[in-house]
């Protein structure tokens, strides 16, 4: 290998080859479309997004809003993160409060209380009164096999639909974001990463997170083979005991339906010795809506969901 | 630092393909124990015994309800060397289309055969196409070897077959690895079964294939997708398509013809790289305050792409819903270009099983391949595909559906001979009256060209040559009179009144030309084509120092530019870049325009 090569090779590892894709499609969006949004929830994916789109576009502002899906069952931590982050970086952040559409009868609260499924009504309704085009996700090919087929730029019709058999084919990083009026496409920069790429990048980055994905003591009691929390969503039955265990959550979600793993794990670095020990995918580990079906993700997707 | 490779795999379900995935990421130990319990699952419920590592990758409902693949799937598994990305491709339908699409980003072709079958019609299939999509490494797996009891002579006659094959590809590494993805021989592990096999186990090849030199460091090709602006900030992003890029290298900016110099290369978050490499993702300072936009492409300015838009190139068709027919229009996006095609020729239609070329085919259908003839309204930035995957490769997109209908592959300027040809005249250079050539007078506005240019005609034909005078301010009022002041129609006014010179010097004519012509890239092309056509070419610098010019100002005009009337004025708010090497420099101290004259007539009679 010559001098040259080896340069060019240390250039292209496989988080600085992740993180340039990644903000190519950034950049590729906002060329091209008129109105897009990053859907943030204080997650780790989508803080990672919003990090890369800061990185994107330095040292402009991000050029896109940003839209929370707020189900009302929330991690107080998690809420208190994104605001922090909306501020520290001066966003405009518009939030899509759940509540509100069950409060004026659009719907109807479901009777186990999870509010995951509800999203998707509140989500397309917001994407069509701002008029959004272009809604970037932190969605990832690595957490299930129907999103493994999906592609970085996602056509949704009218309804908010993902249509799998009709999707375009994505060669090199060309990408065709032409879309209809009130059709939108959902736009996947971190399709390519797996969680360890994630946890990894954010160690080298020193991407700050909110506290609950590091072991904390919480009280929590058993369901369905998870760990769930108390919370105003309900639960635990009368049934289920409360304990106190050191937890961390892997993915944060809606909390009714969002599991903690048992962790002592309280630093990035012992995070990332966890994930590449797991034998459990995150979903797998941490989310109950996953694992309704076999299809479950595919359907939910179909219909519009993130 | 593990580094990233993408892997294509291509064969049928029969092959054992999605057999050979699950067992990869099985035994690298990146299956996870939740989706292996979801595979055994499914299995018992179909009756089969033991886990069907096939359903790992089959993601859709449909898919696994039919028992084929339908679309390409991404799988993600890491080792300590390399984290790998494998773009799993169907056999069964659409299979060209999905292998192309998979094809497209990879570094890597992994190809089943099964033992038993040998090399059958879909293995050259997929073999040809990742050729044609510049895929550089191809793997075969020779699997089902436990189906054959590890016979080494039916791997050797399988090797030697292909390899007789492959000899028409342009496929610079071939591997062949016998495996049995179903008992895991050779895929992670080295088998104890073959014992005569030297070569590694599939995995250890995909951490050691060398594939540095796959990419292109020579030309450097930036195509900019976004301005960014902060304050007094303004950088230039993209991602790098080839070349190596350093703080203080001259680019070109194209298609303007600009040249100026890289002030500072940042990577993500403004970071400032001493050199920046394909495929990072970039934001470069230029020197000079330039009209640079989303479509525009930098490289250096002796190496350049070509900019065209009359091209040949190989396409495969996507569609199910229409065919590709010559004379229909699409949208063609290439780079950061969007822009007008048409499919001018359908040269042939290749059959990949025997690459034979049916030139009497009038269109495509879906999934096969076939030359056109392409001419896009707006000129592309672009190299052959063979030497650069990102500026070579285009997709079009049908403009009534907004579907993505075709890859393509350029493969150069439109070849003449076909098409349009050159038809030779009768007469010869020689046979004509008088011996022509090209006088191009450049300078700044008010510099004295025209005066010096007048004057030098009249004392041409006063000696009984012909010549015959092309001034700039009159090519505007004609040939040139639909062109404005922008950058891109100064290059055209340039390149017009450059072609037409080269026309009067062929019938045998002195052309005197007196242009501003103020981009030094537009005046070398000008000399590029003279002595392509083997005509001589003078340029004069008319170098007359602008504060003399302004006081001058004999049309008023510096007075206006100022006065803000004229903007993108040349000396004002305009860059003019002097020739690097003129053949003569016409000073003010070297006398009147009459001497200034008679220096260029007394240059011409050496």
């Amino acid at each position: 290998m010559t001098t040259l090569e080896a340069a060019a090779d240390a250039a292209r590892d496989n988080l600085t080859a992740l993180e340039s894709e990644a903000i190519h499609i950034f950049r590729e969006v906002a060329g091209e479309f008129d109105r897009p949004v990053i859907l943030f929830s204080g997650g780790k994916d989508s803080t990672l997004l919003l990090h890369l789109a800061i990185k994107a576009f330095w040292p402009a502002p991000v050029p896109f809003p940003l839209l929370h899906v707020d189900t009302g069952h929330n991690f107080e931590e998690v809420i208190d993160f994104r605001d922090r982050v909306v501020e520290k970086y001066g966003l405009r952040l518009v939030v899509a409060h759940v509540q509100d559409w069950i409060d004026d009868g659009r719907l109807t609260e479901r009777p186990d209380g999870t509010r995951n499924p509800l999203q998707t009504q509140p989500l397309l309704d917001t994407i069509t009164e701002h008029k959004f085009d272009a809604v970037f996700g932190g969605g990832r090919r690595d957490e299930e096999r129907a999103r493994a087929k999906e592609r970085i730029f996602s056509l949704r019709n009218a309804f908010g639909q993902w249509e799998p058999r009709r999707q375009r084919p994505e060669l090199w990083n060309l990408y065709n974001g032409r879309h209809r009026p009130g059709e939108h496409v959902r736009v996947f920069p971190l399709s390519n990463w797996t969680e360890a790429d994630v946890w990894n990048y954010i160690a080298r980055e020193e991407v700050d997170l909110p506290s609950i994905y590091y072991a904390h003591q919480r009280k929590v009691y058993r369901r369905d083979g998870m760990w769930l929390t108390e919370g105003p969503w309900g639960g635990p039955r009368e049934d289920e005991t409360v304990e106190e265990l050191t937890v961390r959550y892997r993915t944060v979600g809606d909390g009714s339906c969002t599991g903690a793993v048992e962790s002592t794990a309280s630093t990035v670095e012992d995070v990332i010795a966890e994930v590449q020990a797991s034998r459990l995918t995150e979903r797998g580990a941490t989310r109950a809506d996953d694992r309704l079906s076999e299809a479950a993700m595919e359907d939910r997707k179909r219909e519009g969901y993130f | 630092m593990p580094s990233l490779l993408r892997v294509a795999t291509a064969g049928s379900v029969d092959d054992g393909k999605s057999t050979l995935i699950g067992r990869l990421l099985h035994d690298s130990k990146t299956l996870f124990t939740d989706q292996l319990a979801a595979v055994e699952r499914t299995s018992r419920q179909r009756g089969e015994d033991g886990p069907n590592l096939a359903l790992l990758t089959d993601g859709l409902r449909a898919e696994r309800e039919q028992g084929i693949t339908i679309d390409v799937a991404h799988r993600y598994f890491a080792t300590p060397a390399r984290k790998f990305i494998i773009a799993d491709t169907p056999g069964h339908v659409q299979y060209t289309r999905n292998m192309v699409t998979g094809a497209s980003t990879a570094d890597v072709a992994l190809i089943l055969v099964d033992a038993r079958k040998g090399v059958v019609e879909q293995c050259r299939r997929h073999a040809f196409l990742a050729s044609l999509l510049g895929v550089g490494h191809l793997v075969l797996c020779v699997n089902k070897m436990d189906l054959v009891d590890f016979s080494r002579e039916r791997f050797d006659a399988i090797r030697q077959d292909f390899a007789r094959f492959a000899m028409k590809l342009d496929v610079h590494d071939l591997t062949f690895v016998p495996v049995s993805a179903l008992h895991g021989d050779n895929v992670v592990h080295r088998s104890d079964s073959m014992p005569w096999y030297e070569g590694s186990s599939l995995l250890h090849h995909l951490e050691q294939v060398h594939v540095a030199s796959d990419r292109n460091l020579i030309d450097v090709r930036l195509p900019v997708q976004y301005v960014i602006r902060g304050g007094d900030f303004r950088g230039y992003a993209g991602t790098m398509a080839g070349g190596v890029l350093k703080p203080g290298d001259d680019v070109l900016v194209l298609p303007s013809g600009f040249s100026t110099t890289v002030r500072s290369v940042r990577g993500p978050g403004g970071v400032e790289l001493a050199e920046a490499f394909p495929p990072q993702a970039v934001t470069v300072e230029l020197a000079d305050e330039l009209d640079v936009g989303r479509g525009d492409l930098l490289c250096r300015p002796g190496n350049r792409p070509h900019v065209g838009g009359d091209l040949d190139a190989m396409v495969c068709w996507f569609s199910e819903r229409a065919r590709l027919e010559p004379g229909t229009d699409y949208v063609l996006r290439h780079t950061t270009r969007e822009t007008a095609a048409t499919v001018a020729e359908l040269d042939y239609r290749l059959d990949v099983n025997t690459l034979h070329r049916d030139e009497s085919a009038t269109s495509l259908s879906l999934n096969e391949i076939g030359r056109i003839r392409l001419r896009t309204r707006q000129p592309l930035l672009f190299d052959p595909y063979r030497r650069n995957r990102v500026t070579g490769g285009f997709v079009l997109v049908d403009p009534a559906t907004f579907d993505t209908v075709a890859a393509g592959m350029i493969t150069g300027p439109r070849q003449a001979g076909t098409g349009v040809t050159w038809q030779s005249a009768a007469v010869t250079r020689e046979q004509r009256p008088g011996r022509g050539a090209t006088i191009w007078l450049t300078g700044l506005p008010g510099s004295g060209k025209s005066t010096v240019a007048v004057e030098l005609e009249r004392r041409l034909v006063a000696l009984g040559r012909s010549a015959y005078l092309l001034d700039g301010d009159n090519l505007r009022h004609g040939l040139n009179s639909d062109l404005g002041f922008s950058p891109r129609d100064r290059a055209e006014n340039v390149r017009r009144a450059g072609e037409v010179a080269a026309l009067f010097a062929d019938a045998g004519v002195v052309a005197v030309v007196s242009l501003i012509s103020p981009y030094r890239a537009g005046r070398e092309e000008v000399r590029a084509l003279h002595e392509r056509a083997g005509l001589p070419f003078v340029e004069v610098h008319v170098d007359t120092p602008l504060e003399v010019c302004e006081a001058r100002d004999p049309k008023g005009l510096y007075a206006r530019a100022r006065a803000g009337e004229l903007p993108g004025f040349t000396g004002v708010d305009d860059l003019y870049e002097p020739p690097s090497a003129p053949e003569l420099v016409l000073r003010p101290d070297d006398g009147d325009p009459a001497t200034l004259a008679a220096n260029v007539l007394a240059f011409l009679e050496r």
